[in-house]
């Protein structure tokens, strides 16, 4: 036994990492290594979207109308440039897709970072401080909840467009989107870390480091915080999945990202419009493209919940 | 109990207060009122008549007041857009949106509690499974996307179901109902199906967790020591102490279901409130958007209270001035 | 013994073995037992965390938590056999022949159903009766374990009783269709010692008035000494002796048996040092003698010729909100501590003694600054903390007085390395001059409590909980304290590591001349460790006196009743300690 965890201590971080229950449970479920592909995909195709994207979809040179409203390439009429058609301005829609993740990704993440800062630290002020504090950003958290994050942000967006001049709400619409659907998040984190602070801090070794005489701050960030962080992670990763539904249905109800820099909200509600005169491809390849996404972001969050409870398994 | 009714009503009345004064506060200071009441050729005089007319110049507190007990009659101004009282707008269209998410609450809960109970209770069936993974997919599909592929595929491709507008209505008194009239129930059928199956999803992986939780607890582990049948602990026993967490979130999904049908509604362009809101919003027209705002927090409330008394009803530990010694 | 006198048994269990299979190989949780139980007999199988008594008991009703599962076997209840049974089968021996007793009261009823409708629903489910007669069996079952009232009482919810209430309605609800046997897991453990001895008392009566036979299942020696008719010795999944109460308890045979029994505070007598537990693996000795004339711990310790007390406690007073409301008329109060004056002396062990709620934990939070007094004052060096207002005043103060609590499961921060945490009251009051030094102090302070340096890099879930108690020991000793708070140290422990914590603290007190601050319930540990007494109730100091004094002539009626309760084990004594 002494000779095992001797052992133990002695391999590298990495040895460690290897060893542990959360790969253990990783390798064993296909679904999650396929999801986790997926999920890499997706980012580093956003993230290298100008050296992987076949065409530049916002270069206007290399559009042309004549290209417009083609079918995918295993259909009559196509274009083999173009494997899964274009829309109606001439633009390749596999490209246009690759683009409109990567705009879907960047306001999502940012999104999430923004409500997970502000929702742990109104968490772990609420949970540790107690009282009269407590009960006020939990009331406002009650508020909130009853209405639904997409409801606040088109709040948020209205009120943008009703404050700022036009052109300013135009340079400023990503920064509106991400403040709008990261304050509709927070309220998840908050009571998660919340609740989870009120466990930790009657817990004995906060209690010890209070009689070191360590102070409230550096309690809750050296010692709370990191031992909240489990299910923070968790709601964080399903929170992607729900920041990215959010700003593509923002977009596809016109208050979103503007058209010019297409996200996979703005293409389907392009291609919406020519549902009907059987162009159905302009909107269900953006439309899969972003199911794919979000559902290979929800069956990771759902393994790590179960990975990091094992006893729900 | 009647003083933790008591407790509930007095916050519920401060909820709305809070409510009330952000939607004054979008009504008063997000644009100008004055505006958007007038033409570009009113004078600076006229001008400040309507302001001193419409008591702009009053103090805060005044005007919140005033704006307060406007609402609570369900006045809320004139629209900027449609140059008609905001009251009569959202009368008209309400019966449209309660009738969607009433049906569409009805589905979810019809189907998502039984599918929840059954996949907690046969954790590890093939239909479980099914049952998990599907939901999975359910909570992965953007309610306008479920919505369009319907569509597609009912509208456009099989043409079965309308794909736009309430069908015939009947007037019953001011309030036109759809359910009367079968193009009413067809033109129903998608939009209803597309509001619940997000919401379905969610009550059945909720109710699954909870009624997990609840049957790793001591009290059902001593309830199988003592021989009871499984139907006995499952439903008797498990489901009941589940149902205390369950109200409540189903409860607050309820309200959300008013508030997403924002998305249903412009997607198969019903005419409720949510399409007038999603309008409202694209034209900053702000007493729509106050006096939606203020109804969707009202909902919340009362559905709140109600939540907080079937509480009463199913947990005695809340009935606390019960008699009973310690 | 003849076959044919076997067969008798009411119950048998041959050759079990109960396996949990796991990512890392399959862990045998119980292997080749043996044991057999009589009609109207408790059989008591004791043995420390992780030996594998419950196990038993859920393998009996079959009940294993999955996925585990008996792999070898058999179990004759009557001469039936009762393991590998179906589901249907199964549930119709639990509850109506072999009734089950857990440990928690407060968690094993139905908070949401009428005490009423869980016992009429079980007694219908076993006995073929109606409405009317259920019930009337209902109540006579709760006057039967001691409900007053039975008839009003049975109509209300299990959060109307209290927890030695609940404990007899489950021990009602468990004997509901006339088992004839009951599995009684830690039935005890979870309560005040007061209510432990009624119910303990009530399981002895039932048994032997409705020849049921009882498996009895606990840690405690004091429990089975003073309730079972024989004894099975369990170590690491196997029995390792069996016999009746009298004989283990005055002979064992085993070695385990003897450290095991020898390792129970005694309360009759105070030791020098408990006995040495040689049998327990993990036993750790620290190196002999400290040299304080070199040692760190011996360094520049500020002692003031201290003339006076170290700590004074004046009319100190808790109050806690239990409800708040903006009328002050209808807040609700707890007063946890009821104006409490007592003094330490300088190298003094000075001990409190009292059931759970008595206010002795809320006292030791109060001296060290957790909880800000709501009256009085509390003196250390005749400095008024109370008085001090801001942490940065306070902080050298605090430096002098540390704690050691009782959890050590919790008490050491999961996602901090030993070094971390050793080193994190040094680095925060400023006790090393740079970095090296302070990890020379931290493996010097690791040496000190027996874990050696090589601890420093692990986290605390890779140790024992009497090695994480240790760890927490070195911690508060990182500031060099002069003095220590021990709230319950060892109740968490089993008594093989209780004995080897207790010989540690009480060494570390002799060579740094600590004063100490030790609260604890368990009245044997005080009489071993303390010098001064003092015994509490509902907030309130009824008693202080020298613990021999106290001991052997108790003054408050609360305290003789105490002492009546303790456990009067007098088991085996290694004869060489008897000094």
């Amino acid at each position: 036994m002494a000779e095992v965890t001797a052992q133990n201590t002695q391999k590298s971080w990495l040895a460690r990492a290897a060893d542990s229950d959360l790969w253990y449970s990783f390798c064993r479920s296909p679904v999650t290594i396929v999801s986790a592909i997926l999920t890499v995909l997706f980012f580093v195709s956003a993230i290298f979207a100008n050296w992987i994207a076949p065409h530049n979809p916002f270069d206007l040179a290399s559009i042309s109308i004549m290209d417009a409203s083609l079918p995918p390439a295993w259909m009559e009429g196509s274009d083999p440039r173009f494997w899964l058609g274009t829309d109606d301005q001439g633009r390749d829609i596999f490209s246009t897709i690759i683009f409109g993740a990567r705009i879907s990704l960047f306001v999502g993440f940012a999104s999430v970072i923004f409500s997970m800062i502000l929702g742990i630290s109104l968490g772990l002020i609420s949970g540790y401080v107690g009282g009269r504090l407590d009960a006020f950003i939990m009331r406002v958290a009650d508020i909130q909840l009853s209405f639904p994050a997409i409801l606040i942000a088109l709040l948020i967006d209205g009120v943008a467009r009703g404050v700022l001049p036009r052109d300013m709400h135009q340079d400023l619409v990503f920064y509106v989107l991400i403040f709008a659907i990261g304050i509709s998040g927070w309220v998840q984190y908050a009571r998660t870390v919340r609740g989870s602070t009120l466990v930790e801090k009657n817990k004995e070794y906060v209690q010890a480091a209070r009689v070191i005489g360590i102070g409230p701050l550096i309690i809750l960030w050296r010692h709370i915080l990191p031992n909240v962080m489990g299910p923070v992670l968790v709601i964080a990763t399903i929170h992607l999945a729900i920041a990215v539904i959010t700003e593509a249905t923002l977009s596809f109800l016109g208050v979103g990202v503007p058209p010019t820099t297409p996200s996979l909200g703005t293409l389907i509600r392009i291609g919406n419009d020519f549902l009907f005169s059987g162009e159905w491809w302009i909107t269900i390849f953006p439309g899969i493209a972003l199911v794919l996404l979000v559902l290979a972001i929800n069956l990771l969050g759902d393994w790590l919940r179960d990975a990091l409870n094992p006893k729900l398994r | 109990m009647l003083t933790f009714i008591a407790k509930r009503l007095v916050q519920s009345i401060v909820v709305m207060l809070t409510v009330a004064l952000i939607a004054f506060s979008l009504f008063r200071y997000v644009g100008d009122p004055i505006n958007n009441m007038v033409g570009q050729d009113t004078t600076l005089e006229q001008r400040e008549e309507l302001k001193e007319r419409l008591g702009l110049n009053d103090s805060f507190l005044v005007q919140f007041g005033r704006f307060a007990v406007n609402a609570a009659q369900g006045n809320f101004g004139f629209s900027y857009q449609h140059r008609r009282p905001v009251s009569d707008l959202i009368a008209e269209r309400l019966p449209a949106t309660l009738e969607l998410s009433l049906v569409s609450a009805f589905l979810a809960m019809a189907i998502g509690i039984p599918m929840g109970v059954y996949t907690a209770i046969r954790r590890n069936s093939w239909l479980s499974h099914s049952f998990m993974t599907m939901s999975l997919v359910g909570i992965s599909l953007p309610t306008f996307l479920i919505g369009i592929l319907l569509i597609l595929l009912f509208g456009v491709v099989l043409r079965w179901l309308p794909t736009f507008g309430r069908g015939e209505v009947v007037q019953l008194g001011w309030w036109s109902t759809g359910l009367l009239t079968a193009s009413g129930l067809k033109s129903l059928i998608m939009p209803a199906i597309t509001l619940a199956l997000f919401q379905m999803t969610l009550i059945m992986r909720l109710v699954r967790s909870e009624m997990l939780e609840v049957m790793r607890t001591d009290f059902v582990k001593f309830a199988r020591a003592r021989g009871l049948a499984e139907r006995y602990v499952n439903f008797v026993v498990a489901l009941k102490n589940t149902m205390v967490p369950v109200i409540t979130i189903t409860g607050l999904q309820l309200g959300s279901i008013i508030a997403f049908a924002i998305i249903t509604e412009s997607v198969f362009q019903w005419p409720g409130m949510g399409l007038l809101f999603i309008q409202a919003v694209g034209n900053v027209d702000i007493p729509i958007m106050a006096a939606y705002l203020v109804l969707i927090a009202f909902f919340f409330v009362v559905i709140n209270l109600i939540v907080d008394m079937l509480y009463v009803v199913v947990d005695p530990r809340l009935r606390v001035d019960s008699a009973g010694g310690h | 013994m003849k076959a044919d006198v076997e067969k008798q048994s009411l119950l048998t269990i041959e050759g079990m073995r109960v396996e949990f299979p796991s990512r890392r190989g399959h862990v045998v949780a119980v292997e080749r037992l043996d044991l057999t139980v009589e009609p109207g007999e408790i059989l008591g199988i004791v043995g420390e965390s992780g030996a594998g008594k419950s196990t038993i008991g859920n393998a009996v009703i079959g009940l294993l938590e999955p996925p585990g599962e008996m792999t070898e076997g058999t179990i004759l209840l009557k001469g039936d056999r009762i393991d590998h049974l179906d589901e249907a089968a199964q549930r119709k021996i639990r509850g109506a022949r072999i009734g089950m007793i857990f440990q928690d009261p407060l968690t094993s009823l139905d908070p949401l159903q009428t005490i009423e409708r869980q016992l009429v629903d079980t007694i219908q489910r076993h006995l073929n009766l109606g409405e009317a007669e259920a019930r009337s069996r209902a109540v006579d079952l709760l006057d039967q374990v001691g409900i007053p009232d039975p008839a009003v009482r049975i109509a209300q919810y299990p959060h109307q009783f209290s927890g030695g209430m609940r404990q007899r309605v489950v021990i009602a609800l468990a004997l509901c269709a006339d088992p004839e046997m009951v599995i009684a897991d830690e039935p005890t453990t979870a309560l005040d010692v007061s209510v432990q001895a009624q119910i303990l008392d009530l399981m002895k009566a039932l048994c032997r008035d409705r020849q049921v036979g009882m498996i009895l299942i606990t840690h405690d020696m004091g429990v089975i000494s003073e309730t079972a008719d024989r004894v099975a010795v369990m170590y690491r999944g196997r029995v390792v002796e069996t016999g009746t109460t009298q004989q283990i308890m005055s002979k064992p045979n085993h070695d385990y048996t003897k450290s095991l029994i020898s390792a129970v505070p005694r309360p009759d007598k105070r030791l020098k040092r408990f006995p040495l537990v040689t049998y327990i693996e993990d036993a750790e000795e620290r190196p002999e003698g400290l040299n304080l004339a070199t040692h760190w711990l011996g360094k520049v310790r500020e002692e003031h010729k201290l003339t006076g007390n170290l700590v004074e406690l004046k009319d100190a007073h808790m109050r806690f909100i239990t409800r708040h409301s903006l009328f002050p008329s209808r807040r609700l109060y707890l007063d946890a501590v009821k104006d409490v004056s007592f003094a330490i002396q300088p190298g003094e062990v000075f001990g409190l003694v009292g059931e759970s709620g008595s206010g002795k934990s809320t006292i030791a939070r109060m001296i060290t600054g957790i909880y800000k007094p709501s009256g009085g004052t509390i003196t250390f060096d005749g400095t008024d903390m109370t008085a001090l207002e801001s942490r940065a005043a306070a902080a050298p103060f605090r430096r002098q007085m540390q704690m050691i609590f009782q959890d050590p499961f919790s008490s050491l921060n999961p996602r901090m390395r030993v070094e971390d945490i050793i080193e994190e009251p040094i680095h925060f009051h400023k006790m090393a001059y740079d970095q090296q030094e302070a990890t020379q102090i931290m493996h010097d302070l690791l040496d000190v409590v027996g874990l050696g340096s090589q601890a420093a890099r692990k986290f605390p879930h890779e140790f024992s909980g009497g090695q994480r108690q240790r760890i927490s020991i070195a911690r508060a000793l990182a500031t060099r304290p002069r003095f220590l708070i021990c709230d319950e140290p060892t109740s968490a422990l089993d008594v093989s590591i209780q004995a080897q914590v207790l010989n540690l603290l009480k060494d570390l007190q002799s060579e740094l001349n600590l004063t100490m601050l030790f609260i604890s319930h368990d009245l044997p540990v005080i009489r071993q460790v303390c010098d001064r007494v003092g015994v509490m109730r509902h907030g309130q100091l009824l008693e202080v006196a020298p613990t021999e004094t106290l001991f052997t002539d108790p003054q408050h009626d609360y305290t003789k009743h105490l002492l009546k309760l303790m456990p009067k084990f007098r088991g085996f004594r290694m004869p060489e300690l008897e000094t």
